[in-house]
C-alpha cells in the first residue's frame, strides 16, 4: 500500500502531509506528558518490532506470500497515539533508508497506514470488547475483535488510499476502488488471522500487557472521541471517490486560494473525465456484495477467537525467564 | 524483502555525491521529486530526462548498477499494479507512460539519496529543521534496534525449523504468530532495559 512518488497530484499529495501532521502532533502532543524516557525507549523499540515484524513472512496460498501492516497490532499493544507515533517513524524509515513509499507520497502513505489504519482498527476493537469481565468470554471477544478490526481498518486503509489516487485524477474512482478493495481482502483476511494468532498467544503468554496498554491509554473521553473521529474519516474518505462533484471543488479551492489557474491544471490533468467503466454492478449489488463479505468476516473473526482462546482457567499468567 | 541484500546500504562509499552536505542532498532530493511530480503527462520528455539524471547521479555515486536497479525494482510492485490497472481506461497509454516514468525516476533519486547518506546524519538534518526531539528519538532509537530485531526473529525462526519436521501451512502461521508475540515480550523487556541505561547515562 506504500504510494511511490508520482502518482499523486500536488494539492492531494499537500492536503494529505496536512491532516498527517495535525494527527501525528496531535499524538505527540497527547503523549507529551508521558514520553519520559522510559516510553521513548518502548515507544523507538515497539517501531522496530513492527518493521521486523513486518519482514516476517507468511505463506499464502500458491507459493506468494504476504506480510503484516501492523497498525492495528501496534495500536492493541501500545494504545493509538502511541500507535500513530510507532508507524509514522516505521513508515519515515521506509522512505527515507529503504525508498519504499514516496518521498512527497509520505503524507499521504501516514495517513493510510498510520492514522486511519490504527485508529479505526482500535475503535473497533475497543467496541468489541467493551467491558466484558475477565475470562474465557473476554479473551474470545478481545481475539475477534482484534481480527475483525485488523481486516476492517485494513479494508477502510486501502479505500482511502483509491481516494487519495481517484482524487489525484490518475485513475478513474470506478477503477481503482474496486481494485484495491479486492485485493486487500485477501491482505485483509491475512491481517486478521496473524493479528488473531498474536494476540492469542499473547493471551497465553503475558496477558498483563494487554491490559496495561489499554488502561493507561484509554480514558472515558477518548473512548468516545477516538472512535467518533475515525469513523468520520473513514466515511469521508470512504464516500469521496463516489462524490463526482468533489474534485472539481478542490480544483475551485485551489484558484481561490490564489494558485494561477495554469500552475493548478499542470497538476489536476483533467482528459479523465465522464470515464465510463463497464461491467460494474450498480449501488444495491455492491451493498449486498458488501453486507455479505462483512457477514462471512465477522463469522470467521468468532471462529477465530473460540478456537484460539484459552480454554482452561488461569491461574496467573506463567512464569517466564526473560 | 528476505535476503540481506535488501538491507545492504552503500552509503559508506566515497565520492562526491557521498561528501556533499546532508541537508543539500534532502533538499534537492525533495526538489526533484517535486518536480517530476509538476511535469504535465504530455511532457514525456522531461520525464525520461529526469530519469536519465537520476541513473547519471548514480553512476557519479558509484552505486553498483544491478543493486541500484534491483532495488528501484522492489519498490515499484506497486506502481506497476496501479499502472496497468490505468491502461484500462481512455488515454491509458500515454497515463501509463507517464506515471511509470515519473515514479520510477522518483523512486530512484529517493534510493540515491538513501544510498549516499548515512542514516544519523539525515537525523541530524531533521533535528535542525525543528521536527520535535521525541520524534527523532523515536526513529533514531527504531534505526538502532532494527536490524538487532531483524536478527533476533530470524534467529527464533532458524530455531524454530531446526526443531520442527512435520509442517501444515496452519502450524507455520501459528508458530510464526508465537515467534511475533514472543519478539514482543522480548522487544518490551529491552526497551526496559534500554531506558534504565540510558537514565543510568544521564538522559533526562
Amino acid at each position: 500500500m506504500h504510494i511511490p512518488d508520482g502518482f499523486l497530484s500536488a494539492p492531494v499529495s499537500v492536503t494529505c502531509a496536512g491532516l498527517s501532521t495535525v494527527a501525528v502532533g496531535a499524538a505527540t502532543f497527547r503523549s507529551r506528558g508521558r514520553l519520559g524516557p522510559r516510553a521513548v525507549a518502548m515507544v523507538g523499540v515497539t517501531a522496530a518490532f513492527v518493521f521486523a515484524a513486518q519482514m516476517i513472512n507468511f505463506p499464502v496460498v500458491g507459493g506468494t506470500s504476504g506480510h503484516l501492516v501492523g497498525g492495528v497490532l501496534a495500536a492493541v499493544l501500545v494504545g493509538p497515539s502511541s500507535a500513530i507515533i510507532v508507524m509514522t517513524a516505521v513508515l519515515a524509515l521506509q522512505c527515507l533508508v529503504f525508498g519504499d513509499g514516496g518521498l512527497l507520497a509520505l503524507g499521504a502513505n501516514v495517513l493510510n497506514m498510520a492514522v486511519v489504519q490504527p485508529l479505526v482498527g482500535f475503535a473497533i476493537y475497543t467496541a468489541i470488547l467493551g467491558h466484558a469481565r475477565p475470562g474465557r468470554g473476554r479473551d474470545v471477544r478481545r481475539i475477534a475483535g482484534v481480527a475483525f478490526a485488523g481486516c476492517f481498518a485494513t479494508l477502510v486503509a486501502a479505500a482511502t488510499c483509491a481516494g487519495e489516487l481517484a482524487l489525484s485524477r490518475v485513475v478513474a474512482p470506478a477503477l481503482v476502488l474496486p481494485a484495491m478493495i479486492s485485493v486487500h481482502v485477501v491482505v485483509g483476511v491475512g491481517e486478521a488471522v496473524i493479528t488473531g494468532l498474536v494476540i492469542a498467544a499473547l493471551v497465553r503468554l503475558r496477558p498483563e500487557l494487554l491490559d496495561r496498554a489499554r488502561a493507561s491509554w484509554v480514558s472515558p473521553a477518548s473512548s468516545i472521541v477516538v472512535p467518533g473521529l475515525a469513523a468520520a474519516l473513514a466515511l469521508a474518505l470512504f464516500v469521496t471517490p463516489f462524490a463526482c462533484p468533489w474534485p472539481d471543488g478542490l480544483e475551485r479551492v485551489v484558484e481561490r486560494l490564489g494558485i494561477s489557474p495554469s500552475q493548478a491544471r499542470i497538476s489536476i490533468p483533467a482528459p479523465l473525465r465522464g470515464y465510463v467503466v463497464p461491467g460494474l454492478g450498480g449501488a444495491s449489488t455492491t451493498a449486498a456484495a458488501a453486507l455479505v463479505g462483512t457477514l462471512l468476516a465477522s463469522g470467521l473473526c468468532v471462529v477465530l477467537g473460540l478456537c484460539l482462546a484459552p480454554r482452561s482457567a488461569r491461574s496467573g499468567p506463567p512464569e517466564r525467564p526473560s | 524483502m528476505s535476503g540481506a541484500h535488501w538491507l545492504q546500504s552503500y552509503a559508506h562509499l566515497d565520492s562526491p555525491i557521498h561528501r556533499a552536505p546532508a541537508s543539500i542532498k534532502l533538499l534537492a532530493t525533495l526538489a526533484f521529486v517535486t518536480g517530476v511530480v509538476l511535469i504535465p503527462i504530455e511532457h514525456v520528455g522531461w520525464m525520461a530526462l529526469a530519469l536519465a539524471l537520476a541513473f547519471g547521479i548514480g553512476r557519479v555515486a558509484r552505486i553498483p548498477f544491478s543493486a541500484f536497479v534491483g532495488r528501484i525494482a522492489l519498490a515499484q510492485p506497486f506502481a506497476l499494479g496501479v499502472a496497468v490497472l490505468v491502461l484500462f481506461q481512455g488515454r491509458g497509454l500515454t497515463v501509463f507512460g507517464a506515471v511509470a516514468l515519473k515514479s520510477t525516476a522518483c523512486v530512484a533519486v529517493v534510493q540515491l539519496l538513501a544510498q549516499t547518506t548515512p542514516f544519523p546524519d539525515l537525523l541530524d538534518v531533521l533535528r535542525r529543521a525543528r521536527l520535535p526531539d521525541v520524534f527523532v528519538l523515536v526513529l533514531a532509537l527504531l534505526h538502532r534496534y532494527l536490524f538487532v530485531l531483524i536478527e533476533e526473529s530470524r534467529r527464533m525462526r532458524r530455531a524454530r525449523l531446526a526443531r520442527t519436521w512435520r509442517t501444515s501451512p496452519w502450524q507455520t502461521w501459528r508458530s510464526l504468530a508465537s515467534v511475533i508475540a514472543v519478539s514482543f515480550v522480548r522487544s518490551i523487556v529491552r526497551a526496559e532495559r534500554i531506558s534504565v541505561a540510558m537514565r543510568a547515562r544521564g538522559f533526562s
